[in-house]
């Protein structure tokens, strides 16, 4: 599904040139579980930011379901954006001043959908999280792992191809942390695609692969045996 | 995205951000209430003072002594030529123009007025019968100077309720005698006061024949003569009759000024309007400022909100709906503050009449609508840069900071 080659990315800081990404070539199937990992500053947000077509590569070519979209306009970026990923962030990015179920909506609402169907949708899947009696509350009235749930029903409920969390428990304590965890593997298991840049080695042991990321390279690439369960 | 859509994200915005958005529809309302109020003023006073003008009388025409140079403006007088008398028989003899109704030929000046040992100093006209009826006054006792030949100066004098009280206190004054210079004249009418008659004040006068006037101020000549024509229509034509009258009687020298009514109204209006489009544009540059506070303030909320404009573009927002949003908010914003200054404007003119009922400070329809348009469109042109920057934003930038 996701087809990298060659993937440069290069920031200019002041006369320096900065190599976030030297030569990343990654492909990952539909419905995969990918753990990312790396130091601080080895370069798995730009990573995952160009795998979110949030960020262009300096230099490579990138496949997203078959389509070179190495080459898109803006506009075409935002719609596969859109249609095809989610995005969890470690600090949520919720907007203060929606309630969780407004939040929620805005998807919906970006990509026109008729407001009649849209209450129902929202409801459903902050009822999937657990969240339904707190539709109404705004995001300061919320936990931070109630914050990511909420962050979550919003990236699947358009329901994406694939869901890139950039250190989604970096900013929770440990239970929230595996609550989330468990939420996002739950829709793995429903077949959407997973990537996590993670620093914690407990979450990366449940990935079925786990891709280590240094100085911008790929250093390691490895599948772990399917256990019988 | 839809457009309510738009409309409901904007508005939410605004809610969200109260003191920015009070601020700014405070700017902008200040500005329409500048123009309304500024130009209901000028207008007010445009009408005020045509108003009065046209008080004067109808279809009037002023005959001044003296010719004003084409240039100049000022009658030859002033200029150390001596123009001819203009005399009470070359007013009578204007009265053989079929376009004239009526005459008055007026004399001017001041003199100390007693009544036994009680004095003061009034304006003294001295004019005829007709120039009641011109300037449409009327008597609130007694009878107006009498008919008859305008050369004869009758000893009668008709007086301004200030004078009476003031010669006479409770007294009676129709039928007495008083004292105007060396001669006497008997009071025969007092004269119906007539609120703010442009020039004079009628409570303050003391009105007699024309020839008794030249006599006690030792002046043949006339101050003015006033002339009605028979209709608007006319009054072309009676200008024309009163120059050639008169050239005629001065062998030739069209030595007078002819001023119509028309002619000064038209003046004052064009110099109110003037007036009025003046201070509407000054008023006018408050909405340029309050754009650039638009502008300002939408650039710190694009500052604001950055990082709600990356999330916007990771969930799938293009540019254009970013640009789309900022730009609603502004304008949004700008109606709201013009249709609130329009109604402060409204509500500052209706004060302006409250207190100055002679004043009709009316805002006229242009400058209202003028007002409305100019701010929404200020609003909206100034919120295009911040926009355009918000829509712009890097989101992975945007998205980096929490
Ligand atoms: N916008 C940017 N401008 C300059 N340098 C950047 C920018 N974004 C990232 N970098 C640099 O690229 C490298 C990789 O950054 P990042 O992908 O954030 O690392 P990680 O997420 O692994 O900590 C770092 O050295 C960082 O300083
Ligand atoms: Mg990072």
């Amino acid at each position: 599904m996701i087809i990298l080659d060659g993937i440069h990315r290069a920031f200019q800081v002041g006369d320096q040139t900065v190599h976030a990404l030297n030569g990343v070539s990654l492909r990952i199937d539909a419905g995969e579980y990918v753990a990312v990992m790396g130091p601080s500053g080895s370069g798995k947000s730009t990573l995952l930011n160009v795998m979110g077509l949030l960020d262009r590569p300096t230099a490579g070519t990138y496949h997203l379901d078959g389509h070179d979209v190495t080459t898109l306009s803006d506009e075409q970026l935002a719609a596969t954006r859109r249609d095809k990923i989610g995005f969890v962030f470690q600090f949520f990015h919720l907007v203060p001043r929606l309630s969780a179920a407004e939040n929620v909506e805005l998807p919906l609402m970006l990509a026109g959908v008729d407001p009649t169907q849209r209450k129902d949708r929202v409801a459903k899947a902050l009822a999937g999280m657990g969240l339904a009696d707190r539709a109404d509350h705004r995001p300061d009235q919320l936990s931070g792992g109630q914050r990511q749930r909420v962050a979550i029903a919003r990236a699947t409920i358009l329901e994406p191809a694939v869901i890139l969390a950039d250190e989604p428990t970096g900013n929770l304590d440990q239970q929230s942390g595996r609550d989330v965890i468990a939420i996002i593997e739950e829709l793995n298991a429903r077949g959407i695609a997973l990537v996590v840049v993670t620093h914690d080695s407990m979450i990366a042991g449940r990935a079925r692969r786990r891709i280590q990321i240094v100085d911008g390279n790929v250093e390691s690439d490895t599948v772990r045996e399917t256990r019988e369960s | 995205m839809r457009v309510e859509d738009i409309t409901r994200y904007a508005v939410g915005a605004l809610r969200g951000y109260r003191t920015r958005t009070l601020l700014m529809l405070l700017a902008m309302a200040i500005g329409v209430a500048a123009v309304v109020v500024l130009t209901s003023l000028g207008e007010g006073a445009r009408r005020y003072v045509t108003d009065r003008f046209a008080s004067l009388g109808s279809h009037l025409l002023i005959v001044i002594p003296g010719r004003a140079e084409t240039r100049g403006g000022a009658p030859a007088t002033l200029m150390g030529e001596t123009p001819r008398d203009l005399t009470i028989a070359d007013a009578m003899a204007l009265l053989r123009s079929p376009h004239i109704r009526r005459i008055a030929p007026i004399s001017l000046g001041g003199a100390p007025v007693s009544h036994g040992s009680r004095e003061r100093d009034s304006a003294i006209i001295g004019t005829n019968a007709d120039f009641l009826d011109i300037r449409h006054w009327s008597m609130a006792k007694g009878q107006f100077l009498p008919r008859g030949d305008d050369e004869r100066a009758a000893p009668v004098c008709v007086i301004g309720a200030t004078v009476r009280k003031e010669l006479f206190g409770v007294q009676p004054a129709l039928g007495e005698w008083l004292r105007i210079g060396q001669h006497r004249f008997r009071v025969i009418g007092i004269l119906e006061s007539e609120g703010h008659s442009i020039g004079v004040d009628t409570e303050e006068l003391v009105m007699i024949p024309v020839a008794a006037a030249q006599t006690i101020f030792n002046n043949p000549s006339l101050f003015r003569i006033i002339i009605e024509a028979k209709s608007r229509e006319a009054i072309a034509n009676a200008k024309q009759d009163i120059l050639n009258t008169i050239s005629a009687r001065h062998q030739g020298e069209k030595d007078v000024t002819v001023i119509t009514q028309d002619a000064v109204l038209a003046t004052f209006d064009r110099i109110f309007k003037a007036l009025t489009m003046t201070v509407a544009g000054i008023a006018a540059i408050s909405l340029a400022v309050a754009g650039i506070l638009i502008m300002n303030v939408m650039l710190v909320a694009v500052t604001q909100r950055t990082s709600e404009i990356g999330l916007l573009k990771a969930l799938g927002a293009p540019g254009r709906n970013i640009l789309a949003l900022f730009l609603s908010e502004a304008i949004l914003l700008s109606s709201a503050g013009a249709l609130a200054g329009m109604a402060l404007g409204q509500l500052g003119s209706w004060l302006v009449r409250h207190f100055y009922p002679e004043v009709p400070a009316y805002a006229p329809g242009w400058a209202v609508l003028a007002a409305l348009g100019i701010a929404i469109i200020t609003g909206g042109v100034f919120s295009i840069l911040p926009a355009r920057r918000a829509a712009r934003l890097d989101p992975v930038q945007a998205l980096s900071r929490r």
